[in-house]
């Protein structure tokens, strides 16, 4: 066949790849949007979880989800970042770094149905700790790490080898130049990072409805149980207990996520500006 | 002073550093420490080819799990493997920076909505369709591989444009000035020689596949038999733990942490093909 013509059909062939993947996306936004937004107001968003969610609203579980959320970012965060400084700037390449590296990895493919039944024998039973917000956010904490980890490092890599030199021509110590030069500086990428795992935090399902549990009250206390919101969602909408009501916590549920990539792409762009 | 914080701070970090080792080592212990008596006991070979699963009776095969869970990942592969690296040859060989500007961060969007989103899609707009066209219930194999398909692109787009932009571009320069065409180029120059690292993205997204839970639980249908035709519904491995784990107790618990020890083997072993395929790449 003649190369022009082959070359014309395969990037139509290859554009309506595209094309598919994006009117997927466009799709889901908008399906859940159209159909849930309207149904979204200030009494749904305030007013506690009445008949298992045929009505009332989603309070509860918007205080689970931020609990959940805020609880576990500041578990894995010193961890994440901590690792992240390790490796860059405590070590070379080396069979320690080579471990870390690939334990790291292999956290990020465990399905979290996994972690969702570790958290149950080891933090609700061997622990002790309960079906509650605390087991909810251990688990969630090692579910983000890996994602802390590798942008904590690309960003700590980011930053030119001279600021720190420069601190070193000053006298300032090593641990001065990474807390006064190297993370203040990585921060923005450091941020996405954890904006990410926030939003981790938020869809997440498998992996806590076997930790935090699935209580209709609002957590009084880490120890308390809450169902977050996806598995509030994920409830009344498999056992079919309300359509209006899954469609409308769906349409939160999306919106966080929106908010959540569009704060972690602005910020993640105007830090490649600074430093690429 | 300043020598000895220095030098503490230090074995600090290190020991911070073997954070995500300790908590690899705690997983595979707990799950392991719960699954592997019962193995022991029921005979893996029992385990893994029994087909059924009566857990009232002490009937404890999975062997329609695993068939559920292998139909659905090669289907999640056929829709979303050429899709997914269609797309991604797109935007790195026929389309300009601007374009890869805005499409990127709407494929990580897609990575970022919740599996439950996708899976009440499935039952809400999927299932239905597949129900009056193509008949049977619309909670199937096929229905599952559509959305799991659409869920894996994230992660094969984002590998294949990884390992292609990550060539040198003198490849692409060379075969271009001898007169090939940019569809030639990529078939002849660059997908070979992008090729393992396409391969790990694919591997990748098979584990995403075959650990999925909330999204299958909800469109595959869950029932217990070994499938047919990719009209059948099936049961997941990762849906039966998640369906019975609610309830189950003494043995049946066992049993459901037996599952998650096959499925833990399973997910290790597709991790470490392409973090090896990965590593060798850089060298």
């Amino acid at each position: 066949m003649n190369p022009k013509l082959t070359q014309k059909i395969a990037s139509l062939v290859l554009g309506s790849a595209v094309v598919i993947t994006l009117s997927a996306l466009v799709f889901i936004i908008f399906y859940i949007l159209y159909h849930g937004l309207p149904l979204v107001s200030l009494e749904f968003l305030t007013n506690p979880i009445r008949e298992m969610g045929k009505s009332g609203g989603i309070f509860p579980t918007i205080v689970s989800t931020c609990l959940l959320a805020i609880i576990s970012i500041f578990i894995a965060a010193p961890l994440g970042i901590g690792t992240a400084v390790f490796l860059t700037e405590y070590t070379r390449e080396n069979v320690i770094t080579k471990i870390i590296r690939f334990t790291t990895d292999c956290l990020a493919g465990i399905p979290s149905i996994i972690f969702g039944l570790f958290g149950f024998v080891f933090f609700v039973i061997y622990l002790g700790l309960g079906w509650s917000i605390l087991s909810g956010s251990l688990t969630l904490a090692f579910m983000m790490l890996p994602t802390i980890i590798r942008t904590s490092e690309e960003a700590i890599r980011a930053v030119p080898k001279s600021y720190q030199e420069v601190t070193y021509g000053l006298g300032g110590s090593k641990w001065q130049s990474i807390t006064q030069i190297i993370l203040p500086k990585a921060m923005p990428g450091i941020l996405t990072g954890i904006i990410l795992s926030v939003g981790r935090a938020v869809s997440e399902t498998a992996a806590l409805i076997f930790t935090a549990g699935i209580s209709l009250h609002t957590p009084v206390s880490i120890f308390s149980s809450g169902r977050s919101m996806a598995v509030h969602f994920y409830t009344i909408a498999r056992e079919g207990i309300s359509m209006p009501m899954a469609f409308a916590t769906a349409a939160v549920l999306i919106i966080t996520v929106l908010m959540i990539n569009i704060v972690s792409y602005f910020l993640m762009n105007r830090f490649l500006r600074r430093y690429a | 002073m300043n020598e000895i914080a220095e030098k503490i701070i230090e074995k600090f970090l290190i020991m911070i550093a073997f954070s995500t080792v300790a908590v690899l080592f705690l997983i595979t212990f707990f799950i392991f420490k719960e699954g592997i008596p019962f193995l022991a006991e029921y005979g893996l070979f029992d385990f893994l080819s029994g087909t059924i699963w009566l857990p009232g009776e002490n009937n404890y095969g999975i062997l329609p799990m695993i068939a559920g869970s292998i139909c659905v990942t090669i289907g999640a592969l056929v829709v979303g493997v050429p899709l997914g690296v269609g797309t991604a040859i797109f935007l790195v060989e026929f389309t300009n920076k601007r374009v890869r500007n805005i499409v990127k961060p709407m494929i990580e969007l897609l990575a970022g909505i919740p599996s439950v989103v996708y899976g009440f899609i499935g039952i809400m707009v999927l299932a239905p369709w597949v129900r009056v066209h193509l008949g049977g219930s619309g909670l199937s194999i096929f229905t599952a591989s559509i959305v799991l398909g659409i869920m894996i692109l994230p992660t094969v787009i984002s590998i294949t444009m990884d390992s292609l932009s990550a060539l040198s571009p003198a490849y692409k320069e060379g075969s271009i000035a001898l007169g090939a065409t940019n569809w030639q180029t990529v078939v002849m120059v660059l997908l070979p020689a992008a090729k393992s690292g396409i391969l790990a993205g694919i591997i990748l997204g098979m584990g995403r596949a075959i650990g999925e839970t909330m999204a299958v639980i909800m469109i595959a249908g869950n029932a217990l038999r070994i499938p047919s035709s990719i009209f059948d519904s099936v049961r997941t491995m990762t849906s039966n733990i998640a369906l019975e784990m609610g309830y189950a107790l003494g043995t049946h618990r066992a049993a459901l942490f037996a599952n998650a020890v096959i499925l833990f083997v399973f997910i290790m072993v597709l991790n470490s093909i392409a973090i090896i395929i990965t590593k060798k790449r850089h060298k």
